[in-house]
């Protein structure tokens, strides 16, 4: 038994025998024909290399989506880029063979990439190396296709692109790879097709592996080869168990949340961007309970446009095909830095101009923003929710507000749809005058990431203090147990969409105050989905 | 001669596709293109140059039309690096 490491790519167990894929040799020194001959071969060996990129960007497309076969297209590019094709030029009129000028040129730029600081850049080499190696393929024709006969274990020194796409994908357990890193292709498609799979491992991938048994531990970044009895029969049991479980949590896609005594609650998720709506629609989420504007603000020069907020709401709610969206409105403080807000320096952010505070004094931020949900809201079901609330008062501006805007926009004859108006629940003032709010709002949604840090006067970011913290304080819980009651005395919906949502030590607590809603990270769903059904209350 | 500065907001820097992306606007102008950044400076129309630039979240970039067409070929780059990157 050999046993080894390497980083790890995607968790899970994979079993099988070894399949060593073996890269083409550099090629042959060959004799040059003449620099006119060469040139004219490389010249057709390029077009036909651009036919064969192509059919890939095609293949790939199909089989893997739009994104990853864009690296098809790039690769097109820098094959007709003049760099690669002027140095090319120049090794074959010094005399040199074409096939062996473009191995040379190839191995040239691989290295200016590899010498790269930025990781993603360096495993960009292999790239150019895979393009260098098509052409020389082109220019010397033979060598047979890489087959798999059963599912194993792919081992190899890197698999660039066109070797992945051309890969028979329905046979392999999981890649094991000497070189690659986190970025490179090999782990971009371990990641999208569930593989159990390692990077970087201490394994050189000689012929003399093929077929031997060989265990891949993807979380926990270690293979075994021939594995001795007792650790095939621990890994054995422990990949069983995990596929159970995998297999038990899909049981619950699509399914109601409902506990066994018939209380339902609506699972949402949180996110950032549009981009995010993927992966709520695979995590299964029944909405978005929490997305915040933020980024819309972040890393920019100047303010986004009316109108860039509508598109990214928009991309949103039409993303979400039918499924609401809680959208909540910027919530940036001094503690962010958006140089072009111009906020002053203070002491302590956490406690200052921030969230709705910059919103209700500031015209220009509200409105644009306003007006965008609103728009959104034509298109789908929209909430909007307004963080850092502490009193009454603040609310009935609020809606006072939205009431012009929305008079606004149908004097201008622009789409606007009803929204929903909710606030965050993230003051300890808040939850304490909830009853109230209640009274003026059609939802809460609870922050608990502040409401803690605001009721224990605890800064999370300083892990001086973790000690001292404690996220299942009795005050916490006991707030929140008010902010529901209160919600229903008034007749609303409480959600919580902070951290302390996905804690399924929690989950039967917040069953028992009644909450209506929970709002997680969209891998979370099916998993805390599991969990509610299952639920005696 | 037009030109103007921009900073990087894309997570990845000029990465490979909106490296793809330029090249190919940059192409389709008959002036010279040039992206400088981090004191190198690319042929905007050369996509692994532009990518071996280095560009980062965050790198200041001056770009430099250069020709007949330099004042349409700035604009409308400059609308390329702020829808994608």
């Amino acid at each position: 038994m050999k046993q080894g490491t390497g980083k790890a790519v995607y968790p899970g167990i994979a079993i099988g025998p070894v399949y060593v894929y073996q890269k083409a040799a550099a090629p042959v020194q060959a004799q040059s024909c003449g620099a006119e001959k060469e040139k004219a071969a490389f010249d057709a060996a390029c077009e036909t290399a651009k036919a064969q990129l192509a059919a890939l960007y095609e293949k790939a497309a199909k089989e893997l989506g739009e994104e990853h076969a864009q690296i098809f297209d790039v690769q097109r590019m820098m094959l007709e880029d003049l760099d690669f094709l002027e140095d090319v030029e120049a090794r074959i009129n010094s005399g040199t063979a074409a096939v062996q000028a473009v191995h040379e040129t190839g191995e040239m730029l691989a290295a200016v990439f590899a010498g790269m600081e930025d990781s993603y850049l360096q495993a960009r080499a292999a790239d150019m190396r895979d393009i260098a190696a098509r052409v020389v393929k082109v220019l010397s024709p033979e060598e047979a296709a890489f087959t798999m006969d059963e599912p194993g274990i792919l081992v190899a020194d890197d698999l660039n692109p066109s070797e992945t796409v051309q890969l028979p994908k329905d046979k392999i357990l999981a890649f094991v790879t000497k070189g690659g890193s986190l970025n490179s292709h090999t782990a971009i498609l371990a990641r999208m097709m569930n593989l159990p799979s390692l990077v970087q491992a201490d394994l050189e991938p000689d012929e003399a592996l093929n077929g031997k048994i060989m265990i891949v531990d993807g979380k926990k970044g270690c293979y075994w080869l021939e594995p001795d009895e007792k650790t095939l029969e621990e890994k054995t049991a422990q990949q069983a168990k995990e596929q159970k479980e995998k297999q038990a949590l899909e049981a619950y896609r699509g399914k109601p949340t409902v506990t066994k005594k018939g209380q339902t609650v609506k699972l949402y998720a949180n996110i950032g961007k549009p981009e995010d709506v993927k992966a709520v629609l695979e995590g299964d989420a029944e909405g978005v309970g929490l997305m915040r504007s933020e980024f819309l603000y972040l890393g920019r020069t100047d303010f986004p446009t009316e109108e860039e907020l509508y598109e990214a709401y928009r991309d949103v709610v039409v993303g979400l095909q039918g499924r609401p969206v809680v959208i909540r409105t910027l919530d940036i403080g001094a503690d962010k830095q958006v140089d072009y807000f111009g906020l002053e320096h203070e002491e302590n952010p956490a406690l200052g101009y921030r969230g709705i505070r910059i919103c209700l004094t500031r015209d220009d931020i509200f409105r644009p923003q306003m007006r965008a949900i609103y728009r959104a809201a034509a298109l789908g079901k929209v909430y909007a929710m307004f963080p850092m609330i502490i009193s009454v008062q603040e609310v009935r501006k609020i809606k006072a507000f939205c009431e012009k805007i929305q008079a606004e926009l149908k004097v201008e004859g622009l789409p606007c749809g009803e929204v929903e108006l909710g606030i965050m629940i993230e003051t300890p003032a808040a939850a304490v005058i909830s009853r109230e709010l209640a009274k003026e709002v059609q939802f809460f949604s609870v922050g608990t990431n502040d409401l803690t840090q605001y009721t224990l006067a605890i800064d999370r970011q300083n892990t001086n203090l973790d000690e001292f913290y404690d996220a299942h304080h009795p005050a916490v819980l006991e707030l929140l147990r008010m902010i529901a009651e209160n919600a229903h005395k008034e007749g609303i919906w409480a959600g919580i969409c902070g951290e302390l949502g996905a804690d399924p030590t929690l989950t039967e607590t917040f069953l028992q105050m009644g909450y209506d809603e929970l709002s997680v990270s969209p891998g979370r769903v099916l998993e805390l989905r599991k969990k509610i059904c299952e639920s005696e209350g | 001669m037009k030109e103007f500065q921009y900073v990087i907001q894309d997570d990845l820097g000029i990465h490979a596709r909106p490296a793809g992306n330029l090249a190919k606007l940059a192409q389709s102008f008959r002036c010279d293109v040039k992206v400088a950044c981090n004191g190198k400076t690319a042929d905007a129309k050369r996509v692994i140059g532009l990518m071996t630039l280095g560009a980062k979240k965050e790198s200041a970039v001056t770009v430099i039309c250069d020709g007949a067409d330099e004042e349409k070929a700035a604009e409308e780059l400059e609308t390329f690096f702020k829808e994608n990157l």
